[in-house]
């Protein structure tokens, strides 16, 4: 047992949903007791979703575990087949349903048999992954699944497109600023003469995964989510890819760097790599392309680095000169909080004292990553031991989670949230992509904006400071002819602050209506119904 | 670890205890059956609804009950919450709830990892562990353990483990099994509520001033007990003469009405509880204590002589355990929600006091009056409710008062027992709006009542969470269920908070018809 007060990763069932209700016409079961569903609340409340999430709970209850499911979870398959006839049903159960070993792979199998949707249970342990590692697991599962589904019925494509060409692999729903990445990662590839194959799990249909080997190459530009599938269709279909994340100026110019390096390895592999037979001319003018051609691509990332970023400007103006030397703490998922480290550091001159990250099974790459950008690495999925690191450093500002932004709140440290868990603040309304050229920008806005305001302390002090006039407090009765009793007194401090003025101003002016000295808890009560009139 | 073979004796009875003859309740309940018209009524009121009644699948949202730890912590100052399951439901108190951890959290989840499932390691060995720790940090006065499914899944035995722990620890621990196995979203406070009642100390000096020897009392306790076994009618009634007689020679200096003491319980904002209590002692009479109270210490004593009085329909576990195990005498009124449930509740305490209530008839009238305009603007209107926090019923009815016609209450349990008085009044109140009785459908089927949505097209359809934003999206205009369990809706003095509630999404819509770009609707049907 553990005590536990608060969770950065949540539990596995969440990950296999969120892969599951990205995809379009795919229907979740979830073999789960009544409340474990709130999966479903997370969707339609933090991303405002219209759409009815498409997972249903297959209640357990008391008589579930008296005599076991029996036909409960077939029968809510079948149902769910004919009433939405979605492509794939995904089963999954949740930490508590899966310790009553209920042989669900042969409810699958049953169900499977008379329904025309494809029927696939989640094969994941429910105890000893958590929702990041899960969603890998269960999206590589999916793609396995219809990949050698097209196998056998030959209707798998293999036959690379004339044209480079990428999928993106791992934008889903409930990601961290993902629907603006994935926008801004489509851009970017565009401006790159890319096409997007297809983009999954977010928006796809399974029924053209068998089209992913058509691609040049994939992208999966977070690491938590994607690398499995990623390696699958490396191994299987022999097809390269990249997880350099797209973050900043630095790693941006990489990964541009890099896809260009494979697309011109897919191309002059050319046969091996299953590039359509072209003639000769056409194949020669494909060699003008941008992302083959290394000079075009420096220039482009010239061109963009100066003109369309305004964050390399930011580095060099002279706000950002007074961040210099600024200690920070960051932490995160392992890409976010990697990727910051190195923008900080790197691109801003800030002094990073600690990275960490809460993706303990990914430790390894993520100490790589940051090494010799910080003085310290915290390799954690505890919040108190990140909150007594911050208040033992005191940084100038952190860049975590929103349970750091909480520390930070507490300690009076600026904190810029850049890593999941999300929250309905990670859902705004405007374009916020974190990768790009365009993410550039949204991180120096952020960096700017977490570090109080760009002047120095000292300069705020000789000019008076910003707001330092003190809220004169709005009181109705200056005289104070009226009297609160003790009890009416008390019941006012129990009125949250930011109506009691209006409450207090309120009752007196009744009681001054009704005459009344003495203002006691019946006239408060009083004065309530009265203002209802 | 010993397994618990015997899982929920009190919980089954009272399930099953819906096709009990109706009579039995009114043995538990008071012994001034006779004192006025109403509570003769209540006879008639324990009858089953006479609108349509109906379970469905049961594949419906709601929140695991477990949730109530979120206000309870809040409201029993003292306390300390440990939830003892998984992540899921770890996950679900962070994030669904968007409940988070501040500078002083005052619960904490015992999560429950392989080897604690695979029962490799002591449970017993683990908790107290956690709650030494617990003490340590927080030292409260009490912990309350929440059981989850999972615990019932690897039958831990809680029950069995927190009387030696307590007594090691030197802190009461009150065990509470707010699974989702059996219960649903606020019924979570019913199991804590009901456990904690087990913890209330013993009214037994009241017994010691009105001369009553223990001994005679101990044995009228239990053929009280015995009687309530059996509970056949007549019985019953051997009970009811022999409680009040008992009370009338016993002491006859001192007055039948300062022998009774009221104890409500519930757990209200202390704003609200006040409110309630003062409308009592308009009315002559004094609480003596609130279930559960702001601190644990100030726990309400319970007895033979306690009358019992719920302020929301969720409790039913709760009473039965004041009823059965603290023999404590059940009130069994409409809930103070709305001023004619106010109203009905106030008056229903008073004649069981034997009090004949004042001013109340014109308080309510006020109060409806004030409002004119509010219910004005939401007579006619119509409203669907999908079920969720139990609270459906005395909502209804109150809509129904105010004009409205309710399409169909949604409810995830229905214990017809408890909820009689409320019943009754949905009842009379509906004849007296000159609608027809609703539909009740309790453990709904979401998706069955979203095509019934779609059909009836409700003017406003009160929801859980997961189904608010789609069913705008399709020109439905809804309400969060969830507000009306944490907004102030109780008693005479809220009732414009909760129109509130009822009218701001309709208002909303109507504002933003005046502008063309926003009043197109963003039906995707």
């Amino acid at each position: 047992m553990k005590l536990a007060y608060w969770m950065y990763a949540g539990p596995a069932h969440i990950g296999t949903l969120r892969v599951a209700s990205s995809f379009k016409n795919v229907h979740a079961i979830m073999h789960a007791p009544l409340g474990d569903d709130y999966f479903n609340v997370m969707r339609s409340m933090l991303e405002r979703e219209r759409d009815f999430t498409p997972v249903t709970a297959s209640i357990v209850d008391r008589h579930v575990l008296a005599r076991g499911s029996q036909e409960k979870v077939v029968e809510n398959i079948q149902r769910k087949d004919k009433e939405e006839s979605p492509d794939l049903i995904l089963l999954t159960p949740t930490c508590t349903s899966s310790i009553l070993q209920e042989d669900l792979q042969n409810f699958v199998n049953r169900a499977s048999n008379e329904s025309s949707s494809d029927v696939l249970l989640a094969d994941v342990n429910h105890y000893r992954v958590n929702e990041l590692q899960a969603a890998d697991r269960t999206l590589e599962q999916i793609v396995r699944f219809y990949i050698e589904k097209a196998k056998k019925d030959e209707s798998l494509t293999t036959i690379k497109t004339e044209k480079p060409s990428a999928n993106i692999i791992g934008m889903f729903t409930l990601g961290f600023h993902n629907q603006h990445d994935c926008k801004e990662l489509k851009r970017l590839l565009s401006d790159l003469g890319i096409t997007v194959n297809e983009i999954i799990p977010e928006g796809g249909f399974v029924t053209q995964l068998k089209n992913l080997p058509k691609a040049w190459f994939n992208i999966v530009p977070y690491r938590e989510v994607g690398l499995m599938t990623a390696s699958y269709l490396e191994k299987e279909h022999n097809m390269p890819y990249t997880s350099i994340t797209p973050m900043g100026i630095v790693d941006t110019s990489s990964f541009i760097r890099e896809i260009s390096s494979i697309c011109h390895k897919v191309y002059e592999a050319g046969s091996l790599t299953n590039l359509p037979t072209l003639d000769v001319e056409v194949r020669d003018k494909m060699k003008d392309l941008k992302i083959l051609n290394k000079k075009d691509v420096e220039s482009f990332i010239d061109q963009q680095t100066t003109f369309v970023s305004q964050a390399a400007w930011f580095s060099r103006s002279i706000d950002c000169q007074n961040l210099t030397g600024k200690k920070t703490v960051v932490f995160g998922d392992a890409t976010h909080a990697a990727c910051m480290t190195k923008i900080l550091v790197r691109e801003m001159g800030i002094n990073v004292v600690c990275a960490g990250t809460y993706c303990k099974h990914d430790a390894d790459w993520f100490r790589e990553q940051v090494s010799g950008f910080c003085d310290q690495v915290l390799i954690t999925d505890d919040h108190s031991q990140i909150g007594d690191i911050i208040s033992q450093i005191e940084p100038a500002a952190i860049f975590g989670t929103q349970m750091e932004r909480h520390v930070g709140k507490r300690l009076d440290i600026p904190c810029g949230v850049i890593s999941a868990p999300v929250h309905i603040q990670n859902f705004p309304l405007g374009f916020r992509p974190f990768l790009g050229y365009e993410g550039t920008n949204q991180i120096s806005d952020l960096v700017y904006n977490s570090f109080g305001l760009g002047m120095e302390d000292h300069l705020l002090e000789i000019f008076n400071g910003h707001d330092n006039k003190e809220v004169i407090t709005r009181s109705y009765s200056s005289e104070n002819e009226l009297q609160w009793n003790k009890e009416a007194s008390a019941e006012l401090s129990r009125v949250p602050g930011f109506v009691r003025a209006k409450v207090k101003r309120n009752t007196e002016k009744y009681a001054r209506d009704q005459k009344t000295p003495i203002i006691t808890l019946e006239v408060m009560y009083a004065a309530k119904e009265a203002v209802a009139a | 670890m010993v397994k618990n073979k015997k899982r929920f004796p009190l919980f089954q009875t009272f399930r099953n205890s819906s096709s009990i003859p109706a009579s039995k309740n009114s043995v538990l309940e008071t012994a001034n059956q006779s004192i006025s018209v109403e509570s003769s009524n209540e006879t008639s009121t324990a009858a089953p609804y006479s609108g349509q009644f109906e379970c469905e699948t049961g594949n419906y949202h709601t929140f695991c009950p477990i949730s109530c730890v979120s206000w309870l912590y809040q409201k029993i100052e003292d306390s300390f919450f440990l939830v003892i399951g998984t992540k899921t439901c770890g996950y679900f108190l962070q994030n669904a709830l968007g409940v988070m951890i501040f500078a002083e959290p005052r619960y904490a989840m015992a999560e429950l990892e392989e080897s604690d499932i695979s029962a490799q390691l002591n449970d017993y060995k683990e908790l107290k562990r956690l709650c030494l720790q617990i003490k340590q940090d927080r030292n409260p006065s009490v912990i309350v353990w929440i059981g989850t499914c999972t615990t019932e899944i690897i039958k831990m035995d809680l029950e069995g483990m927190a009387p030696t722990l307590e007594a090691e620890i030197g802190i009461p621990i009150v065990v509470a099994r707010a699974n989702g196995l059996d219960y649903a979203f606020t019924q979570g406070e019913d199991t804590v509520l009901a456990a904690m009642a087990q913890k209330c100390p013993a009214r037994e000096g009241r017994l010691k001033n009105i001369n009553l020897p223990i001994a005679r009392s101990a044995i009228r306790a239990d053929e009280t007990l015995k009687s309530a076994r059996t509970s056949v009618e007549d019985q019953a009634t051997k009970t009811v003469t022999s409680n009040s007689s008992n009370s009338i020679n016993a002491d006859p200096p001192i007055s039948n009405k300062q022998l009774k003491e009221l104890v409500l319980f519930g757990s209200l904002p202390t704003t609200i509880a006040n409110q309630l209590q003062l409308e009592l002692k308009r009315q002559g009479i004094n609480v003596s204590g609130w279930l559960p109270s702001a601190r644990y210490s100030d726990l309400p004593a319970l007895g033979e002589n306690v009358y019992v009085c719920g302020i929301n329909p969720f409790l039913s576990r709760t009473a039965t355990s004041l009823m059965r195990r603290r023999k404590c005498k059940l009130i069994s009124a409409p809930f103070p929600i709305g001023p004619d449930g106010t109203r009905a509740w106030v008056e229903k305490i008073c004649n069981v006091f034997g009090i004949v209530p004042t001013g109340l008839e014109e308080r309510e009238k006020t109060i409806w009056t004030n409002l004119t305009e509010s219910i004005n603007f939401i007579k006619g209107k119509s409203v669907f409710f999908m079920g969720d926090n139990l609270l459906e019923i005395s909502l209804a009815r109150f809509l129904i008062r105010c004009g409205m016609v309710v399409y169909e209450i949604g409810i995830p349990y229905m214990d017809k027992r408890f909820q009689a008085g409320e019943l009754a009044l949905l009842e009379k109140t509906c004849i007296k709006m000159k609608v027809p009785f609703p539909r009740i459908v309790e453990k709904p089927d979401n998706y069955y009542q979203i095509q019934r949505i779609k059909e009836l097209k409700p003017d406003l359809v009160i929801t859980g969470m997961a189904h608010a934003n789609p069913l705008e999206a399709r020109g439905i205009t809804t309400k969060w269920s969830v507000e009306f369990t944490f907004a102030q809706i109780h008693g005479f003095t809220n009732t414009k908070d909760l129109l509130e509630l009822v009218s701001r999404p309709l208002r909303r819509n109507k504002n933003l018809e005046n502008h063309d770009s926003l009043s197109k609707t963003f039906a995707l049907q």
